[in-house]
């Protein structure tokens, strides 16, 4: 018994600094909009500074002191960020700016490294809090009884500060209805400096608070905000008593999980949000009347299919790749396969977040189902490759059908943190279902047959179910049924009035870009020859997001141009620096500010500029 | 009327009732529309409009009472399938579809209309584009046809919506203020292309508004609501002189007597 006692408390003392980090989280999406995915990242710099400050400051003062300071400066950090980034592409579609603070993620990722090292930094105690308490014949550090009453403590400020300040007023309004604030004068700019650097404060000083619990390591900016955003969704985004409540939840979760579910500990904290979602779509204490923005596709610039002109080009760009292989060695030909794999996945997602109007954060579980689905296949089913090809869009097809009818009451951000749920319980599920799925230790042996055994031929199968599955995507864009999508996506209102069914419009667009992502998981299991948990994993669906907003999400060939930029940038870097993830997070926040349509928006942009300065009069295209 | 005793009228609401919480906002209200017949709903702020309004088109189901469109039931089917049953309608802020042209809102609305709409080949453009380009004519829209809706101002918006509307040939238009935010040039020019269409179309048309000068310029039957109850029905002249209909507006005629300084906001 008192061993449960012991984990309870641990849990609550989890409970503290998950609560930090996930208020300041939904305060932030709560008046910017913006979905920081940078918010693990202040987290672990926070922790690191405070290890410096703390490593230095002496005496008791010094420590608290360190703790504090180094959570101001992160703080300051946070509002330079804001100030130089994100304040210049508020306009920009939705989602744009989840692409700026990703690049900010790999920015920190590889800088605290350069600065710290590789290693683990165990950091002092704090002064006062060194010894344990014996409760219940279990020995409970004092540490966790400080962070445990923090908590309320800190629950308690944050109330105060929204409900008797004049700050705390302002941001509530500006949560409600940003227009109205801005009417009444406040200064909305400032206003959202100030509410970024209050979030990144509490993330900072969430970390700092960690020194004593945990060993300082670059891996906590990913583990930290997977739980954070699970915590937002349960508790309801904009909502600080929500944080707090889930937070208890989901700390206990992870604590007693392990003990009680030790089959799916993993994935508990996911099945229990998609529950929660599922009685309530906005979380425990959300409420349904948050303001939507408009869908970030909805392009004011029509779309065309291609002429003539841009068709011929398109075919020449296909024969250009084809002759690839006559041209150089091996290494460059798997690494343009690999590109060619992520464009049709990028394509696929481009069909649901572009042209359906959804967003998704776990792209990742139609990618993992195909090349599982390929497992299956092969080793399961003993068929060949052909047949493992055909099979696994299909597993695809299914698992994005199933999710869409569970998810048709969602919309939003807590549909896109639905999918991230469903790739991450199927990550688990080919974690820890070892005996069928191999575990960690994956599914080896899936090379592809005779022609496509070499290089040179499995890359010639690649482009060509690449130009396949990118050439339908297109018909299905400009066909009726794709007018039908954007419609739906444009004015859900209008579509159900002229009898087009959002709803449908949605679970076909899901149908359609899982069974495309499908194809490039299965194209994956055999370039690769195996299959791992890493397929459905968290990165393959930031990848994929993040291809389809650097080439433009407005735009209909922005995917294929973000994919070949990004995955072809990344394999070149990674080959020429150690520092690949700071480079290429500079690439990312150059093209952001430079670019806030996207590469393919960009060009379109100088086109259109082009076209109207040779016909004035405003022409009406062709 | 004499010839279609027998027959079911287009629209027929009978008993409607609608409570918020303990607010009454439709209480028992029956009346109907008759194929050609233009029909204003108005009333004072809150008198249940809105709710009436979102009853009859199926967006809300009601605590009681039943909406037949020609004798069909469609209480409460929901907006799709109030469209397939005949029903179009127009909304109080327009909604139209911004990434698309002109041209494409209306081929969108036509693909829906017969059938296409979930073909995913062929080019979505080329559908029915002679029809689209006629309905946009009607609407006065000829020669803005290849614009990008997103750039339209709002009296065109508005005139594209009663053309996406009328893409489904309804047999009922519903129309939900349709002169509202708009300027008053472009108020009088679209209720007078809505009734042109619906008179030569043979549509029953109901609408609610708050211009009383479009209201009496255009309705063959007014019906007054107030406070969740329909007070008063009838001919124009008739509703006009109605002590109930007076009593409701402030009990002093105040907003007849004064649609010109009301107009000019």
């Amino acid at each position: 018994m008192s061993f449960w006692i012991a984990q309870f408390l641990t849990g609550l003392a989890s409970a503290a600094s998950l609560f930090l980090v996930a208020s300041g989280l939904s305060i932030i999406f709560g008046v910017t909009r913006v979905v920081n995915f940078a918010h693990g990242a202040f987290y672990m710099v926070g922790a690191y500074v405070a290890w410096s400050l703390t490593e230095r400051l002496s005496g008791a003062f010094g420590w608290w002191g360190g703790v504090l300071l180094a959570a101001a400066a992160v703080a300051a950090l946070g509002a330079l960020a804001e100030i130089l980034v994100l304040r210049r592409i508020y306009q920009a579609p939705e989602l744009f700016q989840l692409l700026a603070t990703f690049g900010l993620t790999l920015v920190a990722a590889d800088l605290v490294v350069m600065l710290w090292g590789p290693d683990e930094l165990v950091g002092r105690r704090a002064p006062g809090f060194t010894g344990s308490i014996a409760l219940f014949d279990q020995m409970i550090p004092a540490w966790d009884l400080f962070l445990i009453a923090l908590g309320p403590v800190a629950l308690g400020l944050l109330w105060l500060l929204f409900n008797r300040t004049r700050f705390g007023v302002l941001v509530r309004a500006a949560t409600q209805d940003r227009e109205m604030a801005a009417a009444l004068g406040v200064n909305e700019k400032w206003l959202f400096t100030g509410v970024f650097a209050l979030g990144v404060f509490l993330a900072a000083l969430a970390g700092a608070l960690q020194l004593p619990r945990e060993s300082v390591n670059h891996h906590m900016d990913l583990r930290i905000i997977v739980d954070a955003f699970v915590v937002v969704v349960i508790g309801g985004l904009g909502s600080i008593t929500g944080a707090f409540v889930a937070a208890l939840l989901v700390a206990q979760l992870n604590a007693f999980g392990i003990l009680l579910f030790p089959k799916i500990s993993l994935v508990i904290i996911f099945l229990v949000m998609a529950a929660v979602l599922a009685v309530r779509p906005w979380g425990l204490l959300g409420r349904p009347d948050v303001a939507q923005r408009p869908p970030a596709a909805t392009s004011a610039r029509p779309w065309r299919p291609l002429g003539g002109a841009g068709r011929l080009a398109m075919a020449a760009l296909v024969l250009a790749a084809a002759a690839l292989p006559f041209v150089s060695g091996d290494y460059l030909v798997i690494a343009a396969t690999e590109t060619l794999i992520f464009a049709i996945l990028a394509v696929s997602l481009h069909v649901l977040l572009s042209v359906a109007g959804v967003a998704s954060f776990g792209h990742a579980a139609f990618f993992g189902l195909g090349a599982y689905g390929v497992a299956l296949a092969v080793k399961g089913l003993g068929l060949g490759m052909g047949a493992a090809l055909a099979l696994a869009p299909l597993v695809g097809l299914v698992g994005a059908g199933l999710f869409a009818l569970a998810a048709a009451r969602l919309s939003g951000v807590y549909l896109a943190m639905l999918t991230l749920a469903f790739a991450q319980i199927l990550w688990s599920i080919a974690f820890q279902w070892v005996e069928v799925t191999g575990g960690d230790n994956g599914v080896l042996g899936l090379w592809p047959a005779g022609f496509a055994a070499q290089p040179a031929g499995f890359y010639w199968l690649t482009l060509g179910l690449a130009v396949l599955v990118i050439g339908v995507s297109r018909v299905i864009m400009f066909s009726p049924f794709g007018y039908g999508l954007r419609g739906a996506r444009d004015e859900a209102r209008r579509a159900a009035s002229i009898g087009v069914s959002p709803g449908l419009m949605r679970w076909c667009a899901f149908a359609i870009a899982g069974t495309g992502a499908a194809v490039a998981g299965a194209l994956f299991a055999f370039l690769k020859g195996s299959v791992f948990p890493d397929t459905l994993a968290i990165p393959v669906s930031v990848d994929s997001l993040v291809m389809v907003l650097l080439g433009g999400v407005q735009t209909t060939l922005g995917p294929l141009a973000g994919a070949v930029a990004y995955k072809a940038l990344s394999i070149w870097l990674l080959s020429q620096t150690q520092w690949s993830k700071l480079a290429l997070g500079l690439v990312i926040l150059a093209v952001v500010l430079a670019f806030p349509r996207g590469l393919v928006g960009v060009v379109n942009q100088w086109r259109d500029r082009w076209l109207t300065q040779r016909r004035p009069g405003h022409g009406e295209p062709p | 009327m004499t010839a279609a005793m027998n027959a079911p009228p287009l629209l027929a609401a009978t008993g409607l009732a609608k409570a918020w919480g303990g607010v009454r906002a439709v209480d028992d209200v029956s009346f109907s529309v008759a194929a050609g017949e233009i029909v204003a709903l108005i009333g004072p702020n809150g008198a249940g409009k809105s709710t009436c309004f979102n009853l009859i088109n199926g967006q809300l189901r009601p605590d009681a009472g039943r909406v037949l469109l020609s004798g069909r039931d469609i209480t409460g089917a929901g907006p799709a399938r109030a469209f397939r049953a005949g029903v179009g309608r127009t909304f109080q802020i327009a909604a139209t579809f911004a990434s698309m042209t002109v041209r494409e809102n209306v081929q969108t609305a036509l693909a829906a209309a017969r059938g296409q709409i979930m073909r995913p080949w062929g080019a979505g453009r080329n559908i029915a584009r002679d029809d689209a380009m006629r309905l946009l004519a009607l609407a006065g829209m000829a020669g803005m046809t290849e614009r990008p809706a997103a750039g339209l101002a709002y009296g065109d918006v508005k005139r594209l919506e009663l053309a996406i509307a009328l893409a489904g040939a309804p047999r009922l238009l519903l129309m939900d203020e349709p002169t509202a935010g708009m300027a008053p040039a472009d108020r009088a020019a679209l209720m007078r292309i809505a009734v042109a269409v619906a008179r030569a179309q043979n549509i029953g048309v109901l609408f609610t508004e708050h211009d009383m000068d479009a209201v009496f310029a255009h309705a063959d039957r007014i019906l007054v609501l107030d406070r969740g109850r329909l007070i008063a029905s009838g001919a124009p002249a008739e509703v006009r002189d109605s002590p109930a209909v007076r009593a409701a507006y402030l009990g002093d005629g105040v907003l007849f007597a004064a649609t010109a300084d009301d107009r000019r906001q």
